[in-house]
């Protein structure tokens, strides 16, 4: 068994572990065993390679670095998982996007370099023998091209969530034939570079990539941010499997196409959870649109007081939270998490309602409410849980606006209208815990905090709820 | 100001303007208060509970603003100061002779039943308040007549079946019977010529039986209307139906500015079971029952009590105070914007428009229609709002077409490429497929764990770098160095701040 050929037969072993690691995330019980066999597959394929690497010509000093890079790559990763905070998943997860991206620039350059720019080296020579030297330069320019938006993407989206840079969307005219000239310009690039592969045309794609990718999502807003991390998540996803088409490696290709697809679908779920298409999403937020019917007079909204909702809790059967983005920004899931404890050890129901796309990233409420040790299995989907309003006694509503706003349901007008919601108005009470009366991320009033049964709970949700346990 | 609160003069009222707890609210808004000598006895509140509460025991039809529940008395009236204000159930709308004594009369008269049901007056709108309380009292009224449990038991003794109780119209008070009879545990069923309290109905436990007939339509004044011929034939043949199978009926049916409809005929009375009992909440306004007697308690020859109280409210007092000293209090928050005990007629609040009998001695009855926030809001503007036309969903023809059609151009992009690339892009197809199922599989709660772990994952791009480090040229191996390491950051960090997500999961 040669080494080319045993690196290949652990390639395929890695592939099917990390499909093994997905897998084991549909459920709870497996999600542990899955991350385990992700860990393995990663072991075997690096293992495999270094193997490769050290069969073939590497020179030593070549391999020192290799080792220092890795070892330095492993320290920073694992003290940056050790330290985040579970409401920096965010930023988190868009910063380490962005590693892939420009990653994924560094091989296309290297590829470069190797083959176009060296064109009598031997790698130049192997692929003009094989007449595939054409399909090289497309995969470089491919590859880098994808890999620049993602990198620039992802920064722009970790500064956001960050609160680096201000999240509303930039607004530039002509935003969207900005977008699609860069694209038509790309695609002229690629036939010219096909034809002549010049320097300067690698280095007029990598600028224009990256600034692709900046505009692209600096002018998305903070509330859809869901959607445009999940995207970031597929297109790291799409560079890696360039890369491997890029380098012939079956497994950049296989996993690359892996993490391609499932950020592709998270995308399909938060925009379906919104009843916008991924297009309108890129193409703008909701805030541009003036909404109609802004001047309806909803009437007046109730106040109540900390000591109010108590007593109201104290007195339920069964309780409904359903935390938004608030509730991660106040830092309340401690509080929040001690509440439901108590309620539940007086014998209450509590369950929790999650919009899918609440907070800035698909399951980031879930997280949060894990990480203040509430269990799992109270925890439901928006799906799960709709039709248990009508029979709950009281809802609090913690950070969240849009997902709970009845004019997705009602009014056919709104902005918000066809996006599935959580129909929280069909409880007995509902309690409103929010900063003032201004509008959610769409910019459309919310007629639940006008209803009857809705009583608004103003100030900081995290020293509110704190209110609320002290009470009780 | 001074706001004082009259002893009511109306024989067999028992409830009060204001209580203790109202007192200490009105006098929050900056007013000090006066109680008529036993004002509150009746409803349970002494003298001394209101001196306790802030209140001077004197004259109170002497103050600036003066609160009853009833039209004060004639006598009662004339004690009053001309620049002073009365507030009170006047009842402008169908009494017009209360009206004509009003306007001979210098002060200005608030009318509190004349409160418009728009959202922003709920919290004053006396009469929904008063209904609630009726409500629950005509279920208790009916428990007291009624010889038998509300719920089924089983017990030693035997089987009981449970009450089965028909509320005609739900209303405020309808629903309140409703949930009444519910919770007692009785078998609810309901009737209502508007569609859309349907779910109310259900969401307070009950059943809705609908009356199919074309001319049941949604409410456009959140009122009741007098239906047409078909629809009360159908509605006949349903109460024929219901009354011999019940044993509990309340009819709270009342349509605004019209004697109360007959629901039950006396046929229907006959043929319910004896001990049965009817509660006529529409008593006061000529009744739904062929043989109720106002405020009297009757039974039929085949022992069907029919109660005919008009006072239901009343008869829970201390509640009733309560309720309508609350709505009195809001009432005198919305006039009083300044908190400083000074009370302001904003003749341009609909609100407050609505309920002036007299403004200063001049008539202002009846005041312009308000719009009804109950009815759904006017057509938007026809052309400009209409709604985003809806995508039809795919046929399954056209899903078959789209796919075949994908499928060709798969074909032909793959049929036209290099040979080179083809066992790539078989590999990079079928990984996108089972990419999809599997992510598709995904538990929504673990989707942030599924997202670090694609970060993870996509680290593999550190093969590529590995690949290309230490061959050639310097410039090659130092970004490839710098490839591996940013790669690494993410193999290393994303499983294990996974794993550590992981560990927070925990079942209850």
């Amino acid at each position: 068994m040669s080494a080319t050929l045993a690196a290949q037969a652990a390639y395929l072993v890695a592939a099917l572990l990390f499909i093994l690691a997905l897998a084991g995330l549909s459920k709870h019980e497996s999600a542990r065993l899955g991350n385990a066999f992700g860990m393995l597959g990663m072991g075997v394929a690096l293992v495999a390679t270094i193997v490769l690497a050290l069969d073939g010509d590497i020179s030593t000093a070549g391999l020192g670095l290799m080792a220092v890079a890795m070892l330095i790559g492993a320290l920073i990763g694992l003290r940056r998982a050790r330290g985040v905070e579970m409401t920096g998943m965010p930023e988190l997860i868009a910063l380490l996007h962005s590693f892939v991206g420009l990653a994924a620039v560094l091989v296309s350059w290297n590829g470069f370099l190797n083959v176009e720019y060296d064109p009598d080296g031997h790698e130049a020579e192997v692929l003009g023998a094989l007449g595939t030297l054409g399909i090289h330069h497309a995969e470089v320019f491919i590859g880098l091209f994808i890999g620049a938006v993602t990198f620039t993407g992802s920064v722009v989206a970790y500064l956001k969530l960050a609160a680096k840079i201000d999240s509303k969307p930039l607004v530039l005219p002509g935003k969207n034939a900005l977008n699609l000239g860069s694209l038509v310009l790309f695609l002229a690039l690629t036939v010219w570079f096909v034809i002549t592969p010049e320097l300067w045309l690698m280095v007029t794609v990598t600028v224009l990539a990256l600034a692709l990718g900046w505009h692209l999502v600096a002018s998305i807003g903070g509330g859809d941010m869901p959607v445009v991390v999940s995207m970031l998540n597929s297109y790291s996803g799409w560079a890696a499997a360039a890369s491997g088409f890029l380098l012939g490696n079956d497994l950049l290709i296989i996993t690359g196409a892996l993490v391609g697809s499932s950020g592709a679908y998270l995308s399909y779920i938060m925009c379906k959870a919104m009843n916008r298409s991924f297009f309108s999403v890129i193409a703008g937020g909701f805030g541009i649109e003036a909404p109609s019917g802004s001047e309806v007079d909803y009437g007046e909204h109730q106040e109540t007081t900390a000591q109010g909702a108590a007593e109201l809790l104290g007195s339920a059967r069964s309780v409904i939270i359903t935390p938004g983005y608030g509730m991660a920004v106040a830092q309340a899931q401690y509080p929040v998490a001690e509440l439901t404890s108590k309620l539940r050890a007086k014998g209450v129901d509590v369950r929790f309602g999650i919009h899918p796309v609440a907070g800035r990233l698909p399951g980031h409420m879930n997280v949060l409410l894990a990480e203040a040790k509430v269990p799992y299995d109270i925890v439901l989907e928006m799906d799960e849980i709709n039709e248990d309003f009508a029979k709950t006694d009281v809802v609090l509503v913690i950070g969240a606006n849009d997902t709970v706003n009845p004019a997705g349901a009602e009014d056919p007008s709104s902005p918000l209208a066809g996006m599935p919601v959580l129909t929280v108005w069909e409880a007995g009470k509902v309690i409103v815990f929010k900063r003032s009366m201004a509008s959610g991320y769409a910019g459309v009033q919310n007629p639940l905090f006008f209803k009857e049964n809705t009583a608004m709970l103003f100030g900081d949700a995290k020293t509110r709820v704190e209110e609320i346990v002290g009470t009780l | 100001m001074i706001v004082g609160v009259l002893k009511e003069g109306r024989a067999g009222e028992s409830r009060v303007a204001a209580t203790p707890a109202t007192i200490q609210q009105i006098r929050k808004l900056g007013y000090d208060v006066v109680v008529d000598p036993g004002a509150g006895v009746a409803a349970g509140f002494t003298d001394s509970a209101y001196e306790a509460a802030g209140a001077t025991v004197g004259d109170a039809a002497g103050a600036d603003v003066v609160l009853g529940v009833n039209a004060p008395s004639p006598a009662q009236l004339d004690r009053v100061r001309p620049e002073a204000t009365v507030i009170a159930l006047f009842s402008p709308a169908f009494d017009p002779a209360m009206v004509e004594e009003l306007g001979r009369r210098p002060f200005t008269a608030l009318s509190m039943d004349a409160v418009p049901r728009i959202s922003r007056a709920q919290s004053m709108d006396v009469l929904s308040s008063m209904a609630n309380i009726a409500g629950y009292r005509a279920v208790i009224e009916a428990a007291h007549e009624f010889g038998r449990f509300f719920t089924g038991q089983v017990t030693a003794a035997g089987k009981v079946p449970p009450a089965k109780v028909l509320v005609a119209g739900a209303g405020v008070a309808g629903l309140a019977a409703i949930g009444a009879s519910g919770s007692l545990g009785a078998i609810v069923r309901a009737t209502d010529p508007r569609p859309e309290v349907a779910d109310q109905v259900r969401s307070l436990g009950g059943e809705y039986l609908s009356i199919a007939s074309p001319e049941v339509e949604v409410s456009k004044t959140g009122y009741a209307k007098e239906m047409g011929d078909d629809y009360k034939a159908r509605e006949a043949e349903l109460y024929a139906a219901q009354c011999r199978e019940v044993d509990i009926v309340i009819t709270t049916a009342l349509i605004p500015g019209r004697p109360a409809p007959t629901l039950i005929t006396a046929e229907m009375v006959a043929s319910m079971k004896p001990g049965s009992v009817i509660v006529d909440m529409a008593a006061a306004n000529g009744g739904n029952v062929e043989g109720t007697v106002k405020g009297e308690k009757a039974v039929t020859d085949n022992g069907v009590t029919i109660i005919g109280y008009t006072d239901l409210a009343g008869r829970l007092s201390a509640q009733a105070s309560q309720l309508y000293g609350t709505n009195l209090v809001n009432l005198l928050k919305l006039m009083t914007p300044g908190k400083d005990g000074l009370l302001v007629l904003d003749w341009d609040d609909p609100v407050q428009r609505s309920i002036t009998v007299v403004r200063e001695g001049e008539s202002a009855w009846p005041p312009p229609p308000v719009q009804v926030s109950a009815a759904p809001a006017p057509a938007p503007a026809a052309a400009s709002a209409q709604p985003a036309p809806k995508k039809a969903p795919m046929t399954p023809k056209q899903k078959f077409g789209g796919v075949a059609l994908g499928a060709l151009a798969l074909f032909l992009a793959v049929g036209f490429a290099p040979a080179a690339l083809l066992p790539r892009v078989t590999v990079f197809v079928l990984a996108i497929v089972i990419g999809y199922y599997v992510i598709g599989h995904v538990h929504h709660a673990l989707h942030t764990p599924l997202m670090s772990v694609t970060n993870a994952i996509s680290g593999i791009i550190v093969v590529g770098a590995l690949l290309q480090i230490g061959h050639t040229s310097t410039t090659v191996t130092v970004l490839s160095s710098v490839a591996i390491l940013l790669a690494s950051i993410n193999v290393f960090g994303g499983f294990a701040v996974t794993r550590r997500m992981l560990a927070m999961f925990n079942r209850s």
